[in-house]
């Protein structure tokens, strides 16, 4: 199946399967990792992707198949196994011990000893270096937490280079950088691929594997449909090989940008002024019925703090909020929901889905914490969990699921059925389509349009400007911690919006 | 079968089978029950009059852990709660009316409730971590306690209060109805409302409960308030037992063993789901354990020796990395077998 066999696999994968009670997750899957190659792993949400990468990480034990490494045959009883293999990993939700310093975390378990103990002086020195070969300078003894995501994502893959891997296995880990932390990273991945490490890339972003790709293998429901080079695979190839049927979803979603919002009522939500000292400069946002605003902004702009003060999640210590016209304070969640506001999280693992409760729990912890102790009956419990389950098609769709073991995509899905569920008049969807593939992004973008054309009021942030283009009507630019504008998206191009968020104002870059 | 082992008070209750069993085969009066004077008497009657205070005690840690808490003041409730229930009595003019053993037992809650709210007070409204929250509690409480008394072990003949821990009703102990009462009505509490789901989701993930607007603050408060209620019902308990309040001896390490207890019936330490029928096998586990340890004849010396050795093989007995061994084992034998992944554990990450 090969098309070429030049050079031999450092990493065989043959006939790998694993079920899990009642999924069969990867069924009889071939898988090859050559040196100096960036191969990506493609397929739709629960294509077994992740399965298949924690099979190659020691994380879940193979029920049949072999792995080969360099030629000999492994049996991985843990990470530690795989690691010992010459196989690193960057995940995608970050594993690092956040409260650790930089410094600690890059050489966790590999700090230099002097004497028997462990030379802190060098552990930095050493963390510094390898931090600096990914162009990023930050104080290696500062605390983890107190660094953006960004430079966590940074260290994690720092980390993993300490290991002086062989195989570099990346799990979306450009899901929270920004352009140009991307493109340090791509740099990073170019050098270690040229010094002959095999790099395993996973990313739900086309432009990116396109950009750092050499070879291709898509999964698809557990098995495999093909390994293939980069070259011989268009993009339309790519998508249709991923979801098995002709899609231009993306294309198809009517665009509810044009649609024309009646203004000159009451808005919705209106704040003026709303800041915090060091969070967030005082701004102001409306919000009309049925109107979806976009916020358009880089990582780090102040998208997810703006809402947060207006949700109530953090406390503004400046401006006025008023829903439907009345001033109301907004200092805990329980209020924004109380006044028919809802918030998704863009942290979905720490602030949104509660893994160890079952879907139909996690459905209706919304509802229930609304109605307090009382609980929901069960036969309307039933009811609710199954109308949102089918409105959102949430995959499997077993109710009695424990939720972490959902993938992102469903997830997702069950966030934003626990937030439907509350019959919001505002829903505040931030990075929605995060870490999700392409069919379920443009299933969740054709929900909003459609909520929103019932007269749901949408407040929309994504990274991905397409997406905020096509759904807002209006889009506020943030930038620095403060808004630089809004824009009606009807007549907006992307290069436009692009240049906005980069030059408005100062003159100069971001 | 399989649905049958697979259920997770399967090991727990094995383990507490087990321990019958062979207590039964050493000695097979252990397992006799006869009946004399309208009451039941036997070993197993014991362990069911004796449990009462580490059940209720455990039932509290369930909750309170099931937050992601720990309550380490639990003892020093029990002491507190004893003392004021014995120095009502001992002052009273009548030490043997019923009425005033309702008002000891009354006021000794009430000042559980108290000290439970201070606590809840410590780490859902400061948010101090529990276990230093408790710990203040759990040092300053005997002094507390021995405050009330004055510094004296106080003792008091009283019927009516003697009966809670002594008593016999239908055959059986008062006390064992106590302990039955309080389980059904905590299960009712948190199953037949939604406090019991509430309170996994904040244990699970709080940030996350927060946000989907669950009043975490008052459900933390409310599970140590419930823990201290609890832990003071049990300082009734073990007061009228003695006849005494001991401020030093009142429920001495109860916080550890009730502790060991939770993890027994199944519930994680880390907090979130929990089991309370689980709890209740593992106070039974305990509490049989200590039976066995009179039964047996160990000496006294070696008794702790003795039972750190059993709650290990315990331990040992119920750990999914042994299943998974024995599974492979047998795996190994009926080649290919059924994939399973390594755990529930490592599968929910």
């Amino acid at each position: 199946m090969p098309a070429d066999n030049e050079v031999s696999p450092i990493v065989a994968m043959r006939g790998i399967t694993i079920s899990f009670p009642g999924v069969l997750a990867l069924d009889d899957v071939n898988f090859f990792l050559r040196p100096g190659e960036v191969h990506s792993l493609m397929g739709e949400n629960g294509a077994g992707k992740s399965t298949l990468i924690k099979a190659l990480t020691g994380v879940y034990a193979i029920d049949s198949g072999s792995i080969d490494v360099t030629g000999t045959s492994q049996v991985f009883r843990g990470t530690s196994d795989a690691e010992a293999a010459g196989i690193s990993t960057v995940y995608q939700e970050i594993n690092l011990c956040t409260n650790l310093s930089v410094g600690e975390n890059v050489m966790l378990g590999h700090e230099p000893r002097k004497g028997g103990r462990i030379d802190w002086k060098a552990v930095h020195r050493m963390a510094a270096a390898h931090l600096e070969s990914l162009g990023i300078s930050v104080d290696t003894r500062s605390l983890l937490s107190n660094h953006s995501i960004a430079i966590q994502q940074l260290v994690a893959i720092s980390r993993a280079m300490v290991l002086d891997a062989k195989v570099l296995v990346l799990d979306e880990p450009t899901s929270s950088l920004d352009r140009g932390e991307v493109e340090q990273l791509f740099t990073v991945i170019r050098d270690l691929r040229d010094k002959g490490a095999a790099i395993l890339f996973v990313s739900h972003f086309l432009d990116q594997v396109y950009e750092i790709s050499d070879r291709i293998t898509v999964l698809r429901n557990g098995k495999l449909v093909g390994e293939y080079r980069v070259k011989d695979l268009p993009r339309e190839d790519l998508v249709n090989k991923m979801i098995g049927r002709v899609l231009d979803d993306l294309e198809a979603i009517a665009s509810t940008s044009a649609r024309v919002i009646d203004r000159s009522e009451t808005p919705i939500l209106n704040v003026t002024d709303v800041g915090r000292r060091g969070v967030l400069e005082p701004a102001d946002l409306s919000v009309f019925d049925g109107e979806i605003v976009g916020i358009a902004g880089l990582l780090g702009s102040g998208r997810t703090e703006l809402v947060r003060l207006l949700y109530g999640a953090d406390r503004a210590d400046s401006g006025n909020i008023e829903v439907g016209g009345t001033a109301v304070k907004m200092t805990s969640p329980r209020q924004a929901i109380d006044h028919r506001i809802a918030f998704s999280s863009e942290d979905r693992r720490a602030e949104g889905i509660v893994s160890d409760l079952t879907v139909a729990e996690n459905i209706v912890l919304g509802l229930q914490a609304r109605k307090g102790f009382r609980r929901i009956n069960p036969s309307k419990q039933e009811s609710v969990v199954a109308e949102y389950m089918a409105a959102l098609d949430v995959r499997p769709a077993d109710p009695n699921m424990i939720a972490g073991n959902l993938s992102g995509g469903n997830q997702q899905k069950v966030l934003i059925a626990r937030w439907l569920a509350t019959a919001p008049e505002l829903l505040i969807l931030d990075e929605p389509t995060r870490g999700i593939d392409v069919g379920t992004k443009a299933e969740l973008q054709r929900k909003v349009a459609e909520l929103s054309e019932k007269g749901l009021s949408v407040i929309f942030i994504s990274s991905e400007l397409e997406e905020v283009l096509r759904l807002a009507q209006r889009v506020v630019v943030m930038r620095d911690r403060k808004c630089i504008g809004e824009l009606d998206s009807q007549r907006l191009e992307l290069d436009d919006l692009i240049d906005f968020i980069a030059n408005q104002g100062t003159g100069s870059a971001a | 079968m399989k649905r049958v082992m697979k259920h997770r008070l399967f090991w727990p209750v094995v383990a507490l089978v087990s321990l019958i069993l062979i207590n039964t085969v050493a000695r097979s009066q252990f397992a006799s029950i006869t009946v004399r004077d309208d009451r039941l008497y036997g070993a197993l009657i014991d362990i069911l009059r004796q449990s009462a205070p580490l059940m209720l005690v455990s039932l509290g840690m369930t909750i309170v852990i099931a937050t992601r808490g720990i309550d380490l003041s639990v003892g020093a409730v029990m002491a507190v709660s004893g003392a004021v229930a014995l120095t009502i009595i001992d002052d009273a003019t009548d030490p043997n009316s019923l009425g005033t053993v309702l008002v000891a037992v009354g006021a000794a809650v009430l000042v559980s409730l108290l000290l439970g709210g201070w606590n809840g007070f410590l780490v859902a409204a400061l948010g101090i971590q529990p276990i230093i929250a408790t710990l203040v509690l759990m040092l300053a409480g005997r002094g507390v306690a021995l405050l009330i008394t004055e510094g004296f072990i106080t003792t008091v003949n009283s019927t009516p209060f003697s009966f809670i821990s002594t008593g016999y009703v239908l055959l059986l102990p008062f006390a064992f109805f106590i302990w039955l009462a309080v389980v059904a009505a905590v299960g009712v509490i948190e199953r037949r409302t939604a406090l019991g789901v509430l309170t996994e989701a904040v244990g699970i993930n709080p940030e996350a409960s927060r946000l989907a607007g669950v009043r975490s603050r008052g459900i933390i408060w409310s599970a140590y308030a419930a823990s201290a209620v609890l832990a003071g019902i049990a300082g009734v308990i073990y007061a009228s037992n003695i006849r005494a309040a001991d401020a030093n001896a009142a429920g001495q390490f109860i916080e550890l063993y009730a502790i060991l207890a939770v993890v027994l019936g199944g519930t994680s330490l880390m907090g979130g789901k929990f089991s309370i029928a689980g709890t209740v096998v593992g106070v039974l586990i305990i509490q049989t354990l200590e039976s066995t340890v009179l039964f047996l004849g160990v000496p006294s010396a070696q008794s702790p020796v003795f039972f750190a050795i059993v709650v290990v093989v315990v331990v040992i007995i119920q750990s999914p990395s042994l299943h998974r061994v024995v599974r492979n084992v047998f795996r190994g034998t009926r080649s290919g077998g059924t994939g399973e992944p390594t755990s529930d554990v490592e599968a929910a990450r």
